[in-house]
């Protein structure tokens, strides 16, 4: 090829070199290039020649799906039935039988109200009026007591209403929270400075489990007698406590990442610190760290699931019961796996849903 | 210098004080970075600060919108004095304009969202007002056609037109320029000081901060020449560059001007 005059007259018309080669060029690209690399991918193949029959074998060919747990036993692959025979009361705990349908009702309403705040598209005043509707309206159908609905006592909450409570609610609260402890710690009044560093270290130096527990146990012993405090409503304290911490840590990781010129042009307009932060700090910052706050957030989701240590029946523990039953003993690959799919449906959307809001927040595209 | 001069038609109004400085110091730590400075900035003034770096000249104007803090000595900016008074700080901060030699747009707001930040936040301007006003000033600097992208999309001279149009927009009574041009390709300072000497021509009084002595002798009233946080030396461009008094002046004008 002649790599003088001509081709860089053509210049501008000359397109990049083609990179498609076809199946058999991809595979050659990616698969065996190499002596290494060819062998991994063969070592790779056979286990999974090795792995996934078996794994089809054991979860739909060999399974159960709709018999007594007698009959399960006698069945060499999975045994579903233990999820399909126990489906509702994994899902709502020891929520009255009959009166099921509310806390399905409920979960409905959030996933409709979580569908329509992921657009920002619907960013607005109605859906804040929504939101506070639907907040409302899910309180009654778990509460009752209004409106002909009989009255139920939070104790008996449980199972997947319970995990959604205390993590949409736990995440949600969190989020500012931490926010506002970041710039606590960033702030020049030396006094409030301590309070958030004091604040954040106590809280990251010690386990979720013993916060949980203080909220459950020693917590109720300062109250004034015949005082009592909910304890749902303790165990999310705690949490969003706990994840307000982290969160701060990584926002503030955002706000030392500003440039000092972003500051002195917002003051040099005459910004006051308030309009400063809302406006030219914070969403530059905190677009900065989604990545890392999203992780934050996934692993506080699953961390809900140490309630169980006190006693309250989320979705891990309405499972464990489960299996106690003696019906039902040994069966418990099955019931993780169920329980595996629904916190990994959660956490892959949350996952998914921060690279989309990423992708919509960048403004470096051309 | 063939260069069109801007001026001398009308002189500066004598009579009306824009900024004064009386005797302010300014320590970073234990370092004496301004050293009693007395400047008096009359309206419709142009003045070009120069000076080797390090000699506090981007300190200096730094600390007309109190962006740094003076220890010592007074500066009173349109009749207010900057004291810690916040409300005042802000007051004077809307009223002085501010062109930074890295822009510092907003890279998460479209030209159009960055002009109109301040007018509607801190003037209480309807917005449909602000964006009128906008659109003029980026015709003004001739890049109207950009409002609806994002700075990151633009080039340098582009972005420091933006950052001088965001300034415009608060309707300043004057103008701060931290070296303007430092950061960008030589192609693109000249779009710059175009915009720069318009804004002359127009009457506003303007502080800048610039090595460009082709802008000095054509739109100074008065050059500033600093070094160790005194000014040096202070003349009418044309003695300052024809018969520059003091040694170190000399030295400086010998070193940039090859």
């Amino acid at each position: 090829m002649a790599g003088d005059a001509t081709s860089i007259a053509a210049a501008d018309t000359l397109k990049p070199p083609s990179t498609r080669k076809g199946v058999v060029g991809w595979v050659r690209a990616n698969l065996f290039n190499g002596v290494f690399n060819s062998i991994l991918t063969l070592v790779t193949l056979w286990m999974l020649y090795k792995l996934v029959p078996p794994l089809v074998r054991w979860a739909f060919i060999d399974s159960a799906w709709h018999t007594g747990g007698a009959a399960c036993h006698k069945v060499s692959g999975a045994c579903w039935s233990v999820v399909t025979q126990n489906f509702r009361f994994i899902i709502f705990g020891f929520f009255p039988y009959d009166m099921q349908w509310r806390p399905l009702v409920a979960m409905l309403i959030l996933f409709a109200l979580l569908f329509f705040s992921q657009n920002r598209k619907y960013w607005n005043r109605f859906l804040l009026y929504a939101w506070i509707a639907g907040l409302f309206a899910m309180g009654l159908l778990m509460k009752g007591g209004l409106f002909g609905l009989a009255p139920v006592d939070s104790t008996q909450w449980g199972g997947l209403p319970l995990t959604l409570l205390l993590s949409v609610f736990g995440l949600t609260a969190a989020y500012p929270l931490g926010v506002i402890l970041a710039l606590g710690r960033q702030s020049q009044m030396s006094g409030l400075r301590t309070l958030c560093i004091l604040y954040i270290e106590l809280i990251r130096g010690v386990p979720l489990i013993s916060l949980l527990f203080m909220a459950s146990i020693i917590f109720p012993l300062f109250l004034p007698e015949g005082v009592t405090i909910n304890k749902i409503l303790r165990a999310q304290v705690a949490i969003i406590l706990f994840t307000a911490a982290y969160i701060a840590e990584v926002v503030r990781g955002g706000l030392q990442g500003m440039a000092r010129g972003q500051y002195e042009a917002a003051e040099s307009l005459g910004l006051n610190y308030y309009l400063t932060m809302r406006l030219i700090i914070l969403p530059q910052a905190l677009k900065i760290v989604i990545p890392p706050t999203v992780s934050i957030l996934i692993s506080a989701f699953k961390d809900t699931s140490l309630v169980a240590i006190i006693a309250l029946f989320d979705l891990l523990k309405t499972s464990q019961s489960v299996l106690s039953n003696p019906e039902w003993m040994g069966f418990s690959p099955e019931v993780y796996v169920f329980i595996a799919v629904i916190y990994f449906l959660g956490c892959f959307s949350m996952s998914n849903y921060s690279r989309k809001l990423e992708r919509e927040l960048s403004t470096e595209e051309y | 210098m063939n260069e069109k001069a801007v001026q001398p038609s009308e002189d500066p109004d004598t009579d009306e004080i824009m900024i004064q400085m009386i005797d302010m110091h300014k320590w970073f730590g234990e370092f004496h970075v301004l050293q009693g400075i007395n400047l008096t900035v009359r309206k419709k003034e142009r003045i070009v600060i120069c000076g080797p770096s390090g000699s506090g000249k981007s300190t200096l104007i730094r600390c007309i919108n109190r962006l740094e803090v003076h220890q010592r000595g007074k500066i009173i900016v349109n009749g207010i004095e900057l004291t810690n008074n916040i409300r005042n700080i802000e007051k004077i901060r809307a009223e002085v304009g501010m062109v930074f030699q890295h822009f510092n747009l907003f890279p998460h707001l479209t030209i159009l969202e960055n002009l109109t930040l301040g007018p509607v936040w801190v003037r209480k301007t309807p917005k449909k007002e602000a964006e009128e006003t906008a659109m003029y000033f980026l015709e003004k600097v001739h890049i109207a056609e950009q409002a609806q992208k994002y700075p990151g999309q633009l080039s340098g001279g582009q972005q420091q037109r933006v950052a001088i149009a965001r300034s415009l927009c608060m309707a300043p009574r004057v103008m701060l320029f931290d070296e303007p041009t430092s950061a960008l390709d030589p192609e693109m300072i000249k779009e710059v000081l175009d915009v720069m000497i318009d804004l002359a021509r127009e009457g506003m009084t303007m502080i800048v901060v610039t090595h460009e002595m082709g802008f000095a002798k054509s739109v100074a009233h008065r050059v500033l020449f600093m070094d160790y946080g005194q000014i040096v030396e202070e003349n009418t461009p044309q003695a300052f560059f024809e018969n520059p008094q003091h040694e170190r002046t000399k030295l400086f004008l010998s070193q940039i001007l090859h």
